[in-house]
């Protein structure tokens, strides 16, 4: 018992470390994903009096409850900065159009004295709808699938959960285009790497450090000098069309850069070390006395290939295929510099959300999609194979 | 049939040096344009480099946030798998999966969720803050290193290092440690190269202040691309090159 005890005090601080600062928050920013706080901090004394409302006439009590919020985030906002109201009006946004605006000009009319279910009507005709009013009480919180289902472009209507409309579509297809990159970069990884990797496993002794070096080399360089190698090489003045112009073969420089094309290539070119090192690893545990025996026994090379060799790397293949298509599937770099608008995936999108329009609740459910596609392929992996081989080499 | 193997092994080895090494030599070049032949050879870009007011604070940026990050996930990592190895405790496998965590979480997630939390902390747009966000990152790799050169070490020595009279913490400096050194040096390593390349958590978690290396070349990756930015990737290669000597060294001992 000491013995385990002084083990897991050893353990403990980068495990303590590890939970608070690692899993904590990223647990805390998935949370923000169904979380619907930001109404409930702006209008508490709003959410109570629609308590019991049955959605006909706004009752007079709500008005002034309203007028008593609004008035008390906008002095809070004032002397903390924390922008309350403008966080509540971009979440009523969603449901209710227009409110962005509304909120914090409907508070600057009852900070000056008067009556305020008028000041309030007179602030904007959204006021008058009672579908404003339903609104806020369904984005009361604290809990919401508004984000969630947003990032499968649906949301709640009156009929039920329904798509948005055609021209609001975006994330279903950015979700789809995640999945299609990270699956060709994954096969095309397969079809480059296994060659290689069976010609490193069979190569002369003195050849195949060498061969492994050429691997490694780009495995230790850092992914953006790779991605900017890329976008040198296929610039509309770049090396690669500066060499075909040259050589007469095309007219005009190709468009080579900000496209899928670029995307595939430089992602191909990042992710094959993680798909040839496992395969390496796989092959070379192979007893070289297995295949000797299959041929002796009058198989031929295809043969002794495809029922002795192949069947035998598969982990190598499995452990290269998970390695390469989970890292694909979170790449932000080398799309945001060599891809054009319709080639960023999940990644750019919750960066975008959390920088540029600090939306976070977005930005955690986009994340929860890709975290999920991630544990759904490891989980499964671990099902099928078993984790005694990801390390790769 | 072997011939069309290797002609074809040796195409995709060159898929994987040559775009590298092929931009390198442009670092060199008197002109400024991103093609070749070269107008003649320079270091302009070179000076470019060093004389510019951000190229060497991202270097020394870098440098400082990937020894620290390196240190400090030495510091907690090798005890760490040094009690995994000692004793199995309860829960051991959802342990190791928290340690490990970090390794299998995309960056873009880890750095939104960083920047929410460490903001609320205080440590956004800070050296520290960006050192332990590394440090996260790297400590996997110091765990599972120091792990594997364990498992090489015989047990008994501590006890026998222990019947002679030594203390738990003398048996393990004197006995265990100069033992797992290479563990705990290739670990560092790794630590220090996954810092060097990390760029999506500088991105977001690192304010103007914590510019490294590889976030300044995001940013100088637009349409125009100056030269300048290809001298600053060829000194991220010759690093680059440096890491993977030294551990190529330390795998060998």
């Amino acid at each position: 018992m000491p013995r385990r005890l002084g083990a897991f005090l050893l353990v403990a601080p980068l495990l303590a470390g590890l939970l608070l600062g690692f899993l904590g928050p990223i647990a805390g920013f998935l949370l923000r994903a169904v979380r619907d706080v930001e109404v409930a901090a702006a209008l508490p004394a709003t959410l109570r009096s629609l308590r019991d409302w049955d959605g006909g006439t706004v009752p007079d009590e709500a008005f002034a409850a309203l007028a008593t919020d609004l008035r008390a985030a906008r002095l809070r906002d004032r002397a903390t900065g924390a922008g309350i109201l403008a966080r509540a009006g971009a979440r009523l946004n969603h449901a209710a159009p227009g409110l962005r605006s509304l909120l914090p000009a409907t508070a600057r009319r009852v900070a000056e004295p008067g009556e305020d279910r008028a000041r309030i009507l007179a602030a904007g005709a959204a006021w008058s709808s009672p579908a404003t009013w339903a609104a806020i009480r369904a984005a009361g919180g604290p809990l919401t699938d508004l984000h969630l289902l947003a990032a499968f472009d649906l949301r709640r209507g009156v009929a039920g959960i329904e798509a948005v409309p055609a021209e609001a579509r975006l994330y279903r297809q950015v979700v789809l285009r995640t999945v299609a990159i990270g699956a060709s970069v994954t096969l095309a990884c397969l079809l480059l790497g296994y060659p290689l990797a069976w010609l490193i496993a069979t190569a002369p002794p003195r050849a195949a450090p060498w061969m492994l070096g050429a691997v490694l080399l780009p495995f230790w360089t850092s992914l953006v000098v790779r991605s900017a190698a890329w976008m040198v090489l296929l610039q509309r003045e770049g090396v690669v069309n500066a060499t075909l112009l040259r050589a007469g073969l095309v007219e005009a420089p190709l468009p080579l850069l900000f496209n899928r094309f670029a995307v595939l290539v430089a992602m191909v070119h990042i992710l094959l070390p993680f798909m040839v090192l496992p395969i390496l690893a796989a092959l070379r545990e192979i007893d070289p006395r297995l295949p000797r025996a299959a041929a002796s026994l009058g198989a031929g090379p295809v043969r002794v290939f495809r029922r002795v060799v192949l069947p035998l790397s598969l982990p190598g293949v499995g452990a290269g295929c998970l390695l390469v298509l989970v890292q694909a599937l979170g790449f932000y770099v080398t799309p945001a510099l060599l891809g054009g608008p319709e080639d960023q995936m999940l990644a750019w999108f919750i960066g975008f959300n959390a920088s540029r329009t600090v939306n976070w609740s977005m930005a955690a459910a986009l994340s929860l999609v890709l975290l999920a596609a991630i544990a759904l392929l490891v989980g499964l992996y671990g099902r099928l194979v078993g984790f005694q081989r990801v390390a790769p080499a | 049939m072997r011939v069309l193997l290797w002609a074809f092994g040796l195409a995709v080895l060159l898929f994987l040096l040559l775009p590298v090494l092929a931009i390198l030599p442009l670092s060199f070049s008197a002109g400024g344009f991103l093609h070749y032949p070269l107008p003649g050879f320079s270091l302009r870009w070179y000076r470019d480099f060093l004389a510019s007011d951000f190229w060497l604070p991202a270097l020394g940026n870098s440098l400082v946030v990937g020894l620290g990050a390196s240190a400090l996930a030495v510091a907690f990592g090798t005890p760490a798998a040094f009690g995994l190895w000692r004793a199995r405790l309860p829960f051991q496998g959802a342990i190791l999966a928290v340690l490990l965590a970090p390794l299998a979480v995309p960056g873009i997630v880890v750095a939104v969720a960083l920047l929410l939390a460490f903001g609320r902390w205080g440590l956004a747009n800070s050296h520290a803050g960006l050192i332990l966000a590394h440090a996260m990152l790297g400590v996997p790799f110091v765990v599972v290193s120091v792990l594997a050169s364990l498992a090489q070490f015989d047990p008994l020595l501590l006890r026998a290092a222990a019947s002679c009279g030594a203390t738990p913490l003398h048996a393990f400096r004197r006995i265990c440690l100069p033992r797992i050194a290479p563990g705990i040096a290739a670990g560092a390593l790794f630590a220090f190269a996954t810092s060097l390349d990390e760029v999506v958590v500088a991105l977001f978690l690192g304010g103007p202040g914590q510019r490294t290396l590889p976030r300044q070349m995001f940013a100088g990756l637009g349409d125009q691309i100056s030269l300048t930015v290809l001298a600053a990737a060829c000194v991220m290669v010759a690093l680059s090159v440096l890491l993977l000597a030294l551990g190529t060294r330390l795998r060998r001992r």
